[in-house]
């Protein structure tokens, strides 16, 4: 995913880190089931199983929301180097 | 199932239906721009903007289908159900990564279908061909099951007609429906979901939110819902001798849950009413920041699913478990709000069915008709003879749920999904690389298409002999998975290995029309078809 070609800028910053963690995570996360498939400790009556997915739903959000602002950050930055080279 | 007509509810449908059949006709005329091209009817002038194409989008993947199928599976065994939540959770993270790309390189290049894409990266006919009927097949059965979620819910509101009924009387209140569906769709194209899209969400929203807070309260709580969801699921099943289903996945169950969450989520945004949503939004940065709304209706998918245990506690006895929710409805709300209710759900099924016609309809036109029957098709043409298709992907639909059992629309739409994930690697591979050799992906996409297809047939159920179900033990790992992961694993691996052989031997590469910058073009970008010329109404959003 790289832009500006005409450029010469690191493929691999910090920055483009930390998204890829941010992307990568609900993956790690959800694909290990047997780290959540229990039924204590309950919230409000519903089982560890359901409520720690829902509440992934609400961290996926916050961590793919992350990665698209350090993104759009990134661009930016990218953009005006680029105008300036 | 019912003793009689709910005549309350049935009306309160009944002028939902109406409100969204004019608003489907008059979409037409929203944001309407004079020329008369596929990319206006089938894409809505590539037009839309962050919330519109939120409500599309939502509107087409969460579909009526899901809402009566997700908490149905809870229903009858409970957790493993649940894996639609970890899969609509990975899915964002996943198209985050590649949509825009596509986007990018569509508008560049005016793609309509993936299968546009794949024929210009690859410059291989033959490898389009592939995309486009698997897209297609992989659909129509969808189109199907949104007609079973109609059916379920006229059934439950006593319209269905019982056994007794003749079929032409038992099946009206579903061919009006169609009509309707069929009429406004060739009349507006995409701006007709696009537009009761927001009818449908914010109806639903209203009915989860509703559900979730009155039906515990009138059940007693959380504690006692799970308590005797429990005491079901631990009854043993005479014909497996194993219980029927459980709170929470044993350390059997893990690999299938997970392998099943991954495989859909990289299906989801390879069936082409998924894209056909995506393309038509305005800009690359449209997509991205909807990839984080998005997971709202993820959110909402999950409380939905609780549904089924709602239904389990409230003593909800149905035979046919996608009646499951209808009824619970029906037991539970007043009459009016099941009204509500029920017009969610049929609405539900509406706009999915539009988009995904015009989406096969979009695939036939520009991969069949256009590459292989006639070339020097004009736009004028082309959006007549898509028009036309989107009629007859929805009449075949309707044929298939009338004439074939349920279970037959079920079991092809769990082929789709086995196939329709096939395509990933000329996709998604070549969104990233050109380092794929044409032939072999199609090579892979045929052993995984083969493959998927006989373990899928070899899948047998306590009631049924074949297609019994979408998991079997993976070779070699010896655990069981989902049929339609294995399959696609065994397609890159055949593709990997076919590409060095044939990169070897120096078979033809095929022209690739693409270059690099295409993939990161944003809207004002030289060369970018933003809008047509002559669109001024969506500018300003």
């Amino acid at each position: 995913m790289s832009d500006a070609p005409e450029v010469k800028q690191p493929v691999i910053t910090p920055v483009r880190v930390i998204i890829a963690l941010c992307l990568v995570a609900p993956f790690v996360a959800m694909l290990w089931v047997s780290s959540y498939a229990k039924v204590d400790p309950d919230f409000i009556g519903i089982p560890f199983f359901y409520w720690y997915q829902m509440l992934w739903v609400l961290i996926s959000t916050a961590l793919t929301m992350i990665a698209y602002k350090l993104w759009q950050r990134d661009q930016r930055g990218r953009k005006s180097a680029g105008s300036q080279a | 199932m019912n003793n009689g007509v709910n005549g309350v509810a049935l009306t309160v449908f009944i002028l939902f239906f109406v409100a969204v059949t004019v608003m489907g006709f008059l979409a037409a005329r929203w944001r309407r721009s004079e020329t008369d091209s596929l990319d206006e009817w089938g894409l809505g002038g590539r037009s839309f903007g962050t919330w519109i194409t939120w409500f599309l989008l939502g509107g087409d993947l969460y579909t009526a289908y899901t809402f009566v199928a997700v908490p149905a599976a809870i229903y009858a065994a409970g957790a493993s159900g649940f894996f639609a939540v970890p899969y609509t959770i990975l899915v964002y993270p996943l198209i985050f990564t590649f949509l825009p790309r596509l986007w990018s390189v569509s508008h560049k290049h005016g793609y309509v279908t993936t299968s546009d894409f794949v024929r210009g990266r690859f410059g291989s006919k033959g490898l389009s061909l592939a995309v486009a009927v698997t897209g297609i097949l992989a659909t129509m059965p969808y189109i199907a099951l949104q007609l079973v979620g109609i059916q379920a819910v006229l059934d439950v509101m006593g319209v269905g007609g019982g056994e007794g009924t003749n079929w032409f009387v038992k099946d009206l209140p579903l061919l009006i429906a169609f009509g309707v569906l069929a009429a406004y769709t060739y009349s507006s194209g995409l701006r007709a979901p696009a537009l009761i899209a927001f009818v449908k969400d914010t109806l639903i929203y209203i009915v989860i939110a509703v559900a979730i807070i009155y039906i515990p309260i009138k059940l007693g709580g959380f504690d006692d819902i799970f308590a005797s969801a429990g005491e079901k699921f631990s009854q043993i099943n005479p014909a497996t001798d194993k219980p029927v289903g459980a709170l929470a996945p044993g350390s059997t169950g893990t690999w299938t849950y997970a392998t099943l969450a991954l495989g859909s989520a990289l299906a989801l945004f390879m069936y082409p009413h998924s894209i056909t949503a995506t393309l038509s939004s305005k800009s690359r940065e449209v997509i991205r920041r909807n990839t984080t709304i998005l997971p709202l209706y993820s959110l909402m998918l999950g409380l939905l699913a609780l549904l089924g245990f709602m239904a389990i506690a409230a003593g909800v006895k149905v035979q046919n478990g996608q009646l499951a929710i209808p009824q619970l409805f029906e037991d539970m709300f007043p009459d009016w709000f099941t009204g509500v209710a029920f017009a969610a759900i049929g609405i539900g099924a509406l706009v999915p069915a539009a988009i995904m016609s015009i989406a096969a309809a979009n695939l036939f036109t520009r991969n069949i008709y256009k590459d292989f029957i006639k070339p020097d098709a004009t736009p004028a043409q082309e959006t007549k003879v898509s028009k036309l298709v989107s009629l007859l992907v929805k009449v075949g639909a309707l044929a298939f749920v009338l004439t074939m059992d349920k279970t037959v629309a079920i079991n092809f739409q769990l082929l789709g999904g086995i196939w329709i994930l096939q395509t990933f690697p000329a996709l998604v591979g070549g969104l990233f690389t050109r380092w794929f050799h044409r032939w072999a992906l199609l090579a892979g996409w045929a052993v995984g298409m083969v493959y998927g297809t006989f373990a899928a047939y070899g899948v047998a159920s306590p009631t049924q002999k074949h297609f019994g179900g979408s998991s079997k033990e993976i070779p070699g790992i010896g655990e069981i998975g989902y049929i339609g992961l294995t399959a696609f694993v065994l397609n890159v691996v055949v593709t990997v290995v076919l590409t060095f052989v044939l990169k070897a031997v120096k078979a033809p590469e095929g022209v690739d029309e693409t270059s690099p910058e295409d993939y990161t073009a944003d809207a004002g970008d030289k060369g970018v078809q933003v809008e047509l010329p002559s669109v001024g109404a969506g500018a300003g959003h």
